[in-house]
């Protein structure tokens, strides 16, 4: 079985897959990819099933080789990605030859997303393969990690797609909480009407978020118990700042939740930018049921969204290499012409 | 436009939806005895029920939460399912849940490893001696498990106990350590920063993701601390990964 051998690790490098639903009652968030649909992108490209693990790579760098010929993915946060030298475009799928030095770097922020063939078959903890910083499953990878990959299934490569735009801030939908009326009606319109950035303080666990003006605290005294909290929950700390919270979250706090982000609008606030602008607009749970419904159907069609990868002739170093015109294809000839 | 929040629910239990897809079922808005049992015996008749598409369940110390999958049921239906199970019995007034366990856990007490002891026992009126006594005296319930992983919050202890957090952090306690206000105590299953004041430790890892069963406590648990020395707590942390915990069960 093929293996990933990882050179250069920057911070944040950890395997990612759908998390652990089913732990709730015992403390555990379900945690898994920061960028949930870029996880489906990446299934999508390589033709296989969703709950693959994958390399997350939070803001930072990455350098690898393979020890077989594998199909990759790049999803996500765009990075700059080079093969032997060779640049890479992101958001697509590619052939990577054994022992060819795989490098990405330099991305705006976010979270980039390194898929592979078959996927990183790691040992499961708790029927998962994903990082779990907060509750200590799992690690953050480092320089000299090698990974076992799975059984690749698939041939294509040479894929690539158009992703949802989510790289630029933007409006974040959410939906009422319980807690939500307790806020005064002067406070919730000044915070839907509020421009927010996104704060450098932000990981898995929560996003916090900066802007101008007064804080949307509540009075001091008022108690409230600790309650379940789920991911895209924007409380509000002590000092009134919205903090939202992401995939490895607590699974229970005593800070009101003014909103709770829709899940399909997360990947829209995991991927902003530093400086980018957000704002909030509250619809109403049906609307948001519909919403999710439709979002679900998308990701569900996202392979139909695939097309192949034209390659600028200019980069192309070896042009005879390519059967640039043929009348006659044997049909794999993406795949070998898009092999760095 | 301001959004027409719902009214805060006065009357309890109430059904309302948390997030997109889930379902919160509350009996209180401040933690009682009564309210703590009925959530714990409202979720076991949630999971005996297996109501359609409901995928996982939990509690707070009050409530009850239900995740769903909307392409099994829907919010109307789940709701009406459970407005018909909460009309069948008083959930105030239900027993305790099934195969519940006492645990006896040693616990040093103050000295270095668990350095607030002596500024809690203060401002609960106690000696530090008398407070060790008291915290020692009757076993606590796991009220819920919640914030992190395998992390019971354990009560209800005496009036005196209503003892606010700090206002300012401790950076970090470590795995294990006891920590007290509002009547509850945690014991922490990871190292973190916390507003709780830390005055015991115990050698107990309440999360093993390696093992079979890596959650130790269940809600509905009961926990009776043994005040051990320093020496007895360090023999303890050297020798026995359980902490020196023992478990029996009860009823």
């Amino acid at each position: 079985m093929g293996q990933i051998h990882l050179h250069r690790v920057g911070p944040g490098v950890t395997i990612q897959d759908l998390g652990r639903p089913g732990y709730l009652a015992q403390g555990l968030s379900r945690g898994g990819a920061a960028d949930l649909l870029a996880l489906a992108e990446g299934a999508a490209l390589l033709g296989q099933d969703t709950q693959l693990a994958a390399l997350e790579i939070a803001g930072s760098f990455l350098s690898v080789e393979v020890t077989e010929p594998t199909r990759i993915a790049l999803t996500g946060a765009p990075m700059r990605a080079t093969c032997d030298g060779a640049a890479l475009t992101w958001q697509a799928s590619h052939a990577l030859p054994t022992g060819a030095r795989l490098e990405m770097s330099a991305s705006a922020g976010g979270y980039s997303y390194l898929h592979l063939g078959g996927g990183i078959a790691a040992e499961r903890v708790l029927k998962a393969r994903s990082a779990h910083l907060a509750a200590g499953i799992g690690q953050m990878l480092e320089a000299g990690d090698s990974l076992p990959l799975g059984a690749d299934s698939g041939v294509r490569a040479g894929l690539t797609f158009t992703p949802q735009a989510r790289f630029d801030g933007g409006a974040l939908r959410l939906v009422e909480t319980p807690q939500t009326a307790l806020f005064p009606p002067d406070l919730r319109a000044r915070f839907i009407s509020t421009r927010f950035q996104k704060d450098t303080r932000g990981n898995r666990m929560g996003q916090r978020l900066i802007h101008q003006g007064a804080g949307f605290g509540l009075d001091a005294g008022l108690n409230i118990l600790s309650e379940i909290i789920v991911p895209g929950d924007i409380q509000i700390t002590g000092d009134g700042t919205p903090f939202v919270l992401l995939s490895e979250c607590q699974t229970t706090g005593g800070y009101p939740r003014i909103g709770t982000v829709l899940p399909c609008d997360l990947p829209r606030l995991v991927q902003a930018p530093a400086g980018a602008e957000l704002w909030f607009k509250f619809i109403s749970l049906e609307d948001a049921v519909a919403l999710e419904s439709a979002e679900a159907r998308r990701r569900a069609g996202l392979r139909g969204g695939l097309r192949p990868l034209i390659r600028d002739p200019h980069d192309i170093a070896d042009l005879l290499a390519y059967q640039l015109v043929s009348g006659v294809t044997r049909g794999d000839e993406l795949e070998r012409e898009a092999s760095c | 436009m301001t959004p027409p929040a719902s009214q805060a629910s006065d009357t309890l239990p109430s059904v309302r939806a948390l997030g997109v897809d889930g379902v919160l079922v509350s009996f209180g808005q401040s933690l009682t005895e009564a309210a703590n049992r009925a959530a714990l015996a409202f979720r076991a008749a949630v999971e005996t029920e297996s109501l359609p598409g409901v995928m996982e369940t939990s509690t707070s110390l009050t409530s009850v939460y239900l995740r769903l999958d909307l392409g099994q049921t829907d919010h109307a239906r789940t709701r009406h399912a459970l407005e018909d199970l909460l009309r069948s019995r008083d959930w105030y007034q239900a027993s305790l849940p099934q195969g519940r366990k006492l645990w006896r856990i040693p616990a040093v007490f103050g000295t270095d490893l668990a350095p607030q002891l002596d500024e809690a026992a203060s401002l609960a009126g106690l000696s530090p001696d008398d407070a060790v006594a008291a915290l020692c005296a009757v076993p606590l319930r796991v009220q819920t498990i919640g914030f992190a992983p395998g992390q019971p919050y354990l009560g209800e202890l005496p009036p005196d106990w209503d003892i606010p957090r700090q206002t300012g952090l401790t950076a970090r306690v470590p795995e294990g350590a006891l920590a007290v206000a509002i009547r509850q105590m945690v014991l922490f299953s990871v190292s973190t920063p916390t507003g709780w004041r830390h005055i015991g430790q115990t050698a107990l890892r309440l999360f093993r993701p390696d093992q079979p069963d890596p959650f130790v406590l269940r809600p509905g648990d009961e926990v009776l601390f043994q005040p051990v020395t320093r020496a007895a707590f360090e023999a303890i942390r050297e020798s026995d990964p359980q902490g020196g915990a023992v478990a029996e069960r009860l009823g």
